[in-house]
C-alpha cells in the first residue's frame, strides 16, 4: 500500500504505483482488448498521407471541432449589460452547460436561467414557460434587464420569442416597460459567434428601434463618442480593459458595447456579485448617437455592423489586432475617427514592443506553428506571427467560412513568410491532427483541447484561445494592444525556450546548448 | 461559524423552518407554492425527508439541473472507453460534455478508446428541415472508416432528434446487419425528454437491455472461466480514479471483479456481466434499472454499497461479503484490518482540524447521501443535503441511513435558494458544483466539488478516504478565507445583490 495520511497520493501518483499496475494489467483480459500490433499498426497508419486523405474527405462527422453553439455567444454578450440576466429559451440541459463552460474558463460565476421546456411543450409550444420563467427571474434576481435566446429545441418547434414576450408582458409576468430584448439563436447556424452577433444585434434592436414597437424608435443626434464592441473573446477581461485604458490615454468618448469585463472577473471579498459593471442600459440606447462603431472581431459583428451603419455611423472592423501593425491600424483608425492625437506614451509602449522583438525575434524567425480558434483570433494571431517572421502554417477555423479563408489567404500572400502557408475553414481538431502528422510544425497555439494533439503529435501548444480550462487566469491579462502584444510574445518565447530546455536536459548526453544565457 | 455546535437541535429547526419560509417569499405565490414542496427540516424517525422530488423544474429559477442527453452520455455510455459516442445533432452539447468529466480510462485514445474525443454529427439547418438520418448513415460510414478498432458505437440524440422525427433506431439495426452485426446503439435521451439527467440514466440502461442483452447468444461461449467470486461494479464513473480504488479493495477481500460500469469501461464488460454473481452498486440512481433488470432476467443479486469513508467502507465489505463464502469474509475482515493504521492515521491528522466544522451540500445521484459518512469520520456534520435529480427513494434512504435531526434538506435546489441557505447557515464548507463552486467562493465560503472532486480524487476507497479528508482539510483551512476582507474596511456582512 503506498498511500500515507503524511504523504497523500492522489490520482497524479496513486496509480502509478505497482499494485495499481498490476491491477490494471489484470483487468485486460475481461476489456477484449485488440491485439497490441494492430493498435500499433493503426496508430502508425493514421500518421500517413493515406490517412490524411481519407480524414479530410470526410463529408458528415466532426471529430473534435473547435466550436460551440449559438445560445453560448448569446449569454457571453448578454452579461455585458448592466445587471442584466441571460434568460435562454428552450431545454435546462444547456444552460446547465454554457454555465459550466464559462465557470471553467473564467473561474467566475456565470448566471443564467433558462425557461426548462420539456416534452409537454415540445408538443403545445414553449408559451407557458416563458410567462412562467420571466415572472420568476424577474422576481428572484431582480434585473435591469433580461436577454432572451434560445436553444435548438425552441427553434425546431419554432416559438416566436416576439409574440411569447408580448403575451407575457400582457399577463403581466414583467412590467411592460421592462426591457426584454430577444435574438433567436438557433444551434444548427453558425457557432457562438454567430450567437454573440444575434443576440448583440437584438439588444441594440430592441433599444434604437423602439423596443419591439412599445416606445418611439430613436432618433440619432450623432455626438463624438465611439462604441467598440469587443467580440466573443477568451480574453474578454484583460482585452476589455486594454482598450479601455488607451481610449482614455487618447482622451476619446467611448461606450464599450456588451462589457463583460467586470462581471468575469469580481473579486473575492465576501460578497456574491451576481451582476457587476457591464454597458448601462442607458449608454446601450444613446449609443445610437455614437459618431461610429468599431467592432474588434470582424466575424463577431457581420450583421451587427451593417444594422449599426443602418443608423448612420461609420463602421469599421478589426479581425482580434495583435501585435505592432494590427494596433497602429486600430490607433491610426480611432485618430482618424476620433480626431484625437495619439498619445507620446502609446508610441513608447509601441517603441517598447518593438524592441522587445527586436531582442527576441532571433528566436521566434522561421519557426513554423499551427493555428486554430474563432475566425478572427486567427487572423489576429496568424498577422503576428508574420510580423515576427514566423510561419503560420496551418490555420485551422471549424467556425471560418469561404470569406474567412479568402482573406486569410490574402494576408499570407502579402508576406514572405506566408507563402507556404494555408488556412482551412470549417475543419476540426482531427484534420488538424493529420496536419500536424504529415506536415509538422515547431509550435502548436490553441485552446485547452489542443492538449490531445500536443500528446499525440509532439507539438508544444502554446494556449490562446477558448476555451481554457487546464491553465488559470491568463484571460486577466490583454492579447491586444502594445500590452498585449508583448503578453503574446512573451508566451511564445517561454515556451520556446522551455522546449530548447527539455531538449538539452539530458545529463551527459545534452551537455551542450543547455546555456543559461538566450 | 459551527452554529450547529452551538444551538439545539429546536433552535435549529425553528430557523431552518424560517428560513424555508423567508426564501418562498421571494417567488411569485404559483410558484411559491411549488417549491414549498421540496424544501423542508427533517424530522429524526420519518422514513423520508419529506420533500416532493423528481418534478419538473420551474422556468426562470436557475434550476442546477441538467438534461437526459446528459445522464446518458455524459453519466452512463460517454465512459465505455473502446465505444465511439456520437453527439448526434447541433455541435453544442458534445462541445460542451468533452472531456470535462474525467472518468478515467487507460487505452490508446483515438485508436482503441475514445472517451475523450467529441463526435458529433454537428447538425445545420438543412439537416433540421430534411432529417438527418442520411448524414447519421454517412456519420457511422466515416467512423468505421477512420476508426475501425472501434468495438461498437452509440448514438446519443440531442433535443432535435426526437422533433424532426428520424428513425436512428432503423439506421443503427441497417448499418449493424451491414458491418457484421456491429454493435450500434441508438440511444433516445433527448434532453427535452424528463426533468432532468435522471430519465437520461434510464433510458440509457434500457438502451444497454434492449441494443446489448437482447442481442448475446444465451449459450454464448464465456470469454473467460467463470469463478464463484465474480462480480461486477456497477455505477461507478471512475472520476478521478474511484472505480480502481473500489476494485482494488474486492481484489483484495478474494472478489474477481469481471465488469466495470462504466468508468474505464468496455463493451465486453458490459456483455460480460450476465454472467457475474452479484451485481454491486454504488450510484443506485444511475443504474438501478439494470440491476433489476439483470435480477428478474438473469437471476443476479445486487446490493448497495457505500466506499466513502472507513465508517460506511468496512460495513459495505462486510455486507458484499455477505454474499460469499468463509474465504471472502475472512477477505473483508483482512482488507479492513490492513488498511486500519492508515485509517488511524488518516484521522488523526486530519480530524483535529476538522472537527465540528459543518458542511452543506447539494450533488447528484448518489453523493447528498453516501458522502456524510466520510464528513463524520472527520468529525464533520452535514448540515443541509439535497439531490439535483433525486427520486423519492433517494430520499428515503437519506432519511433512514444518514441525515440528522433538523438536517435542512433542499430538492432541485435553485441559485437563489441555495445562496440564501448558505448565507444564513453559514456552514465551513460548502459541496457542490462548478456552477456553484465560484458563487460561494465569493462570499468567503470554503468550497469543494462534489462532483468532479474539484480535479482531485479518487474519493472512494481507502486510498480515496486519505485525499478526501486532505481536500477538505485544505478548503476548510486555507489561509486565503482569512484575507477575504481588506483590514481597511468594516467587517461587513455577507450580502447578495441578488436578493436585495
Ligand atoms: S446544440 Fe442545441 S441542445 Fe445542444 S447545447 Fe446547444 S442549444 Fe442546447
Ligand atoms: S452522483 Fe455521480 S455518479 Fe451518480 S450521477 Fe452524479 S456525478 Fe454521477
Amino acid at each position: 500500500m503506498a498511500q500515507s495520511a503524511d504523504h497523500v497520493l492522489d490520482h497524479l501518483e496513486l496509480f502509478r504505483g505497482p499494485e495499481y499496475q498490476q491491477m490494471l494489467a489484470d483487468k485486460k483480459m475481461f476489456e477484449n482488448p485488440r491485439d497490441p500490433a494492430e493498435v500499433e499498426r493503426i496508430k502508425q497508419w493514421t500518421k500517413t498521407p493515406e490517412y490524411r486523405e481519407k480524414n479530410f474527405a470526410r463529408e458528415a462527422l466532426a471529430v473534435n471541432p473547435a466550436k460551440a453553439c449559438q445560445p453560448l455567444g448569446a449569454v457571453f454578450v448578454s452579461v455585458g449589460f448592466e445587471g442584466t440576466l441571460p434568460f435562454v429559451h428552450g431545454s435546462q440541459g444547456c444552460v446547465a452547460y454554457y454555465r459550466s463552460h464559462l465557470s471553467r474558463h473564467f473561474k467566475e460565476p456565470s448566471s443564467c436561467v433558462s425557461s426548462s421546456m420539456t416534452e409537454d411543450a415540445a408538443v403545445f409550444g414553449g408559451l407557458n414557460n416563458m410567462i412562467d420563467g420571466l415572472a420568476n427571474s424577474y422576481n428572484m434576481y431582480k434585473p435591469k434587464m433580461i436577454a432572451v435566446s434560445t436553444t435548438c429545441m425552441a427553434e425546431v418547434i419554432g416559438d416566436d420569442l416576439n409574440a411569447f414576450i408580448k403575451t407575457s408582458k400582457e399577463k403581466g409576468s414583467v412590467p411592460a416597460e421592462f426591457d426584454v430584448p430577444f435574438a433567436h439563436t438557433p444551434a444548427f447556424v453558425g457557432s457562438h459567434v454567430t450567437g454573440y452577433d444575434n443576440a448583440l444585434k437584438g439588444i441594440l434592436e430592441h433599444f434604437w428601434n423602439g423596443k419591439a414597437g412599445t416606445a418611439p424608435k430613436l432618433e440619432r443626434k450623432p455626438n463624438e463618442a465611439i462604441n467598440i464592441i469587443g467580440g466573443f473573446d477568451g480574453n474578454t477581461v484583460g482585452n476589455l480593459r486594454e482598450i479601455k485604458r488607451i481610449l482614455a490615454l487618447m482622451g476619446i468618448k467611448h461606450t464599450i458595447l456588451a462589457d463583460n469585463s467586470e462581471v468575469f472577473d469580481t473579486p473575492t471579498d465576501g460578497e456574491f456579485l451576481m451582476y457587476d459593471g457591464g454597458t448601462t442600459l442607458e449608454d446601450t440606447a444613446n449609443a445610437i448617437h455614437a459618431k461610429a462603431t468599431i467592432s474588434m472581431q470582424q466575424w463577431c459583428t457581420e450583421k451587427t455592423l451593417p444594422f449599426v451603419s443602418e443608423h448612420g455611423q461609420d463602421v469599421v472592423s478589426f479581425n482580434y489586432p495583435v501585435g505592432v501593425s494590427a494596433t497602429d491600424d486600430l490607433l491610426v483608425a480611432l485618430s482618424r475617427i476620433s480626431g484625437k492625437e495619439i498619445p507620446e506614451q502609446l508610441a513608447r509602449e509601441r517603441g517598447r514592443l518593438v524592441d522587445a522583438i527586436a531582442d527576441s525575434s532571433a528566436h521566434i524567425h522561421g519557426k513554423k506553428f499551427a493555428i486554430y480558434g474563432d475566425p478572427d483570433l486567427c487572423y489576429g494571431l496568424a498577422a503576428f506571427l508574420l510580423e515576427l517572421g514566423a510561419e503560420p502554417t496551418h490555420v485551422l477555423s471549424t467556425n471560418g467560412n469561404k470569406a474567412w479563408q479568402e482573406k486569410m489567404q490574402a494576408l499570407f500572400a502579402g508576406s514572405p513568410f506566408g507563402q507556404a502557408c494555408q488556412a482551412y475553414p470549417g475543419r476540426d481538431l482531427w484534420h488538424m491532427r493529420s496536419l500536424l502528422f504529415t506536415e509538422p510544425v515547431d509550435f502548436l497555439i490553441g485552446n485547452t483541447h489542443g492538449k490531445y494533439l500536443e500528446r499525440d503529435t509532439g507539438t508544444p501548444l502554446i494556449r490562446i484561445g477558448f476555451p481554457i480550462f487546464d491553465r488559470h487566469h491568463h484571460h486577466r491579462f490583454p492579447v491586444w494592444g502594445y500590452q498585449g502584444g508583448l503578453n503574446v510574445l512573451v508566451k511564445i518565447l517561454d515556451k520556446i525556450f522551455d522546449e530548447i530546455d527539455k531538449k538539452t536536459s539530458v545529463l551527459g548526453k545534452t551537455d551542450y546548448s543547455f546555456d543559461i544565457i538566450r | 461559524m459551527s452554529l450547529a455546535t452551538t444551538q439545539s437541535i429546536a433552535e435549529i429547526r425553528a430557523r431552518n423552518k424560517e428560513l424555508i419560509e423567508e426564501v418562498l417569499k421571494v417567488y411569485p405565490e404559483k410558484t411559491a407554492k411549488r417549491r414549498a414542496k421540496h424544501l423542508n427540516v427533517h424530522q429524526a424517525g420519518k422514513s423520508d425527508c419529506g420533500v416532493k422530488s423528481n418534478i419538473k423544474s420551474i422556468p426562470g429559477v436557475m434550476t442546477i439541473r441538467g438534461c437526459a442527453y446528459a445522464g446518458s452520455k455524459g453519466v452512463v455510455w460517454g465512459p465505455i472507453k473502446d465505444m465511439v459516442h456520437i453527439s448526434h445533432g447541433p455541435v453544442g452539447c458534445g462541445q460542451y460534455s468533452w472531456g470535462s468529466r474525467r472518468n478515467y480510462y487507460v487505452g490508446t485514445t483515438g485508436v482503441d478508446s475514445f472517451v475523450t474525443l467529441q463526435f458529433t454529427s454537428d447538425f445545420q439547418e438543412k439537416d433540421i428541415v430534411f432529417g438527418g438520418d442520411k448524414k447519421l448513415i454517412k456519420v457511422l460510414d466515416e467512423i468505421q472508416e477512420l476508426f475501425p478498432l472501434n468495438n461498437g458505437i452509440t448514438i446519443q440524440s440531442e433535443c432535435p432528434i426526437g422533433l424532426i422525427g428520424d428513425d436512428i433506431e432503423a439506421v443503427s439495426r441497417s448499418k449493424s446487419k451491414e458491418y457484421d452485426g456491429k454493435t450500434i446503439v441508438p440511444v433516445r435521451c433527448e434532453g427535452f425528454r424528463g426533468v432532468s439527467q435522471s430519465l437520461g440514466h434510464h433510458i440509457a440502461n434500457d438502451a444497454v437491455r434492449d441494443w446489448i442483452f437482447d442481442k448475446l447468444e444465451p449459450d454464448g461461449e464465456p470469454k473467460f472461466q467463470p469463478t464463484p467470486y465474480d462480480v461486477a461494479i456497477i455505477g461507478d464513473y471512475n472520476i478521478g480514479g474511484d472505480a480502481w480504488s473500489s476494485r482494488i479493495l474486492l481484489e483484495e477481500m478474494g472478489l474477481r471483479v469481471i465488469a466495470q460500469w462504466s468508468g474505464d469501461g468496455s463493451l465486453a464488460e458490459l456483455e460480460a456481466t450476465p454472467k457475474a454473481k452479484l451485481n454491486i452498486l454504488h450510484c443506485y440512481r444511475s443504474m438501478n434499472y439494470i440491476s433489476r433488470h439483470m435480477e428478474e432476467k438473469f437471476g443476479i443479486p445486487w446490493c448497495e454499497y457505500n466506499f466513502f469513508g472507513p465508517s460506511k467502507i468496512a460495513e459495505s465489505l462486510r455486507k458484499i461479503a455477505g454474499y460469499f463464502d468463509d474465504k471472502i469474509k475472512e477477505g473483508a475482515e483482512r482488507v479492513i484490518e490492513k488498511y486500519q493504521p492508515l485509517v488511524d492515521a488518516v484521522i488523526a491528522k486530519y480530524r483535529p482540524r476538522l472537527e465540528g466544522k459543518t458542511v452543506m451540500l447539494y450533488v447528484g445521484g448518489l453523493r447528498p447521501r453516501h458522502v456524510i459518512g466520510a464528513y463524520e469520520d472527520l468529525g464533520m456534520e452535514v448540515v443541509g443535503t439535497g439531490y439535483e435529480f433525486g427520486h423519492n427513494d433517494d430520499y428515503q434512504r437519506t432519511a433512514q441511513h444518514y441525515v440528522k435531526d433538523s438536517t435542512l434538506i433542499y430538492d432541485d435546489v435553485n441559485g437563489y435558494e441555495f445562496e440564501r441557505f448558505v448565507e444564513k447557515v453559514q456552514p465551513d464548507l460548502v459541496g457542490s458544483g462548478i456552477k456553484e463552486k465560484y458563487v460561494f467562493q465569493k462570499m468567503g465560503v470554503p468550497f469543494r466539488q462534489m462532483h468532479s472532486w474539484d480535479y482531485s480524487g479518487p474519493y472512494h476507497g481507502y486510498d480515496g478516504f486519505a485525499i478526501f479528508a486532505r481536500d477538505m482539510d485544505m478548503a476548510v483551512n486555507s489561509p486565503i478565507w482569512k484575507k477575504t476582507k481588506a483590514p481597511w474596511k468594516e467587517a461587513a456582512k455577507p450580502k447578495l445583490l441578488a436578493a436585495e
